[in-house]
């Protein structure tokens, strides 16, 4: 097996399918170690690693967090609210003062589309993007190609279909780029306003009818409502959404048909999905939160072990 | 240098029955004794072992195989990314006798990262090392094998390599140059 050929994990656009394997493959055996009586290996116990968070986050920051002290990582932690970012700091500034201080990789969530990009054009620290504003969401979309794998055996020739905010959602992005490099058919779903013209030029399909998107695919991942994102009104109300775009019991007992049900999270339950629905035997949403542990782990691992060339 | 045959598949067979028996006679019946083969290489030779053995005592031997690469001490400085591969150990080693296997011992670095893996499972009373080849005076920590299949003397540019039947189509044991950039 071959090293990753990134030095940073900036979005899933940059990587190669086989990039994608090597993590899978190590997110196997980095499954196995969380299930072990010690969940935890000395790998990177001479890293230190800062976690800068410029937006809110749960379930990404934990799981980076479990995800470093599992591989024996210091860890810092960081967030915007509270540090001199509010006493005008510039970004580049913040982060060669956290690596002057011995940092060797740093793990950011940023509101600006590209900030990781931009910022790994200055420093040399790896940098794995924890979500960019719309644009990228790698370690989601990792995670959510290896839980399907995990339950339907591979991603290849598999039908995903994601619905919901696709405008507004790093997920969907990552995603895509993310089923398709693994060569899974990929379609988006969601009312006309909330789909991206020209997304057709990404190699997916495109439907405004939930009910035709899930009788179609094999996996349905279904994406929140950004509404912190949407600077006017694309949908007359929630209660609307709810009822034509929403997935719920009833839609997929007419259907009959077993679909995988994903969800990034947080969950606004009774508006993009029904509580009955996302507690439903078919729901992996648990697994998905499980798995991304592992997946962190994993590019965690083979980040800090690359050698300069 | 070119590349020569240090045991070929008749004698190969003979050292494996030999170190079968030996573990026959210091493991009693096995039932507080559980095998465990270091990844990548020690896996054959551990198979290999399991088989034998349940097959010469007609008795079920506590079998996994673990691997030590989230444990090593070169994993910033190795040539290669080192890529995980599968450790599988489901029955506690809490005061078993575990025998570790491995094919080639060299510098003892794979030993002593195999051995911190082994304890983050539990406390086994004692820890035995199998190994098919011992390189003597190549040794870079205080490890030793309990049980030895050949003791060979060779140069640090020369490698050993163990061809296995069910990979490479034979049992042989070689001695060939070392490839560039190797210890």
């Amino acid at each position: 097996m071959n090293a990753l050929s990134v030095k940073h994990l900036l979005g899933i656009k940059y990587l190669t399918r086989e990039d994608i394997e090597i993590i899978f493959e190590s997110a196997d055996e980095f499954k196995e170690v969380l299930n072990r009586p010690i969940k935890k290996v000395p790998s990177l116990r001479d890293t230190t690693i800062v976690n800068l968070f410029f937006e809110n986050s749960t379930r990404t920051r934990i799981s980076f967090e479990l995800a470093e002290k599992r591989l024996s990582a210091d860890t810092i932690n960081f967030t915007s609210s509270g540090s001199s970012v509010k006493k005008g700091e510039t970004l580049i500034d913040t982060v060669n003062n956290i690596l002057a201080m011995k940092v060797d990789m740093v793990v950011m969530r940023h509101p600006s589309p590209g900030a990781p990009v931009f910022l790994s054009q200055h420093i040399n620290a790896s940098i794995i993007n924890a979500g960019d504003g719309t644009h990228e969401h790698p370690t989601q979309a990792l995670l959510d190609a290896f839980s399907i794998r995990e339950k339907l055996g591979k991603v290849e020739g598999k039908k995903i279909a994601i619905i919901g905010d696709i405008r507004h959602s790093r997920v969907a992005l990552s995603n895509i780029f993310c089923l398709k490099k693994l060569g899974a058919e990929v379609m988006v779903a969601g009312p006309p306003t909330l789909i991206p013209m020209y997304i057709e030029s990404l190699g997916v399909k495109v439907e405004y009818d939930v009910r035709k998107a899930l009788e179609w695919c094999d996996a349905a991942n279904i994406l929140r409502i950004q509404l912190e994102r949407q600077e006017i009104q694309y949908f007359a109300s929630l209660r609307e959404y709810a009822l034509y775009f929403g997935v719920n019991k009833k839609l997929l007992d007419e259907i009959g048909k077993d679909i995988l049900i994903m969800h990034p999270g947080p969950i606004n339950r009774g508006v993009e999905i029904t509580s009955d629905v996302a507690d439903s035997p078919n729901s992996i949403i648990l697994d998905q939160v499980e798995n991304g542990v592992a997946i962190r782990m994993a590019v965690l691992y083979l980040l800090s072990g690359r050698k300069e060339v | 240098m070119q590349p020569r045959i240090i045991l070929d598949s008749k004698r190969f067979l003979l050292t494996l029955n030999r170190l079968c028996f030996q573990l026959i006679e210091t493991q009693k019946d096995f039932s507080n004794t559980a095998i465990i083969g270091v990844q990548p290489r020690g896996i054959y030779l551990s198979d290999r072992i399991h088989k034998r053995l349940s097959e010469i005592t007609g008795k079920t031997i506590a079998y996994g195989i673990i691997d030590p690469t989230f444990y090593r001490d070169d994993y910033r400085t190795a040539e290669k990314q080192l890529t995980p591969k599968a450790t599988s150990i489901k029955f506690s080693t809490e005061n078993k006798s575990v025998v570790l296997i491995d094919d080639v011992l060299f510098s003892g670095r794979t030993v002593r990262s195999a051995m911190d893996a082994l304890l983050d499972f539990g406390r086994p009373s004692k820890v035995e090392l199998l190994v098919l080849v011992d390189r003597r005076f190549t040794r870079q920590l205080p490890i030793q094998p309990d049980y030895v299949g050949i003791t060979i003397d060779s140069l640090t540019s020369e490698r050993v390599k163990v061809d296995w039947d069910k990979v490479d189509g034979s049992d042989r044991i070689w001695i060939v140059p070392a490839k560039p950039n190797e210890p």
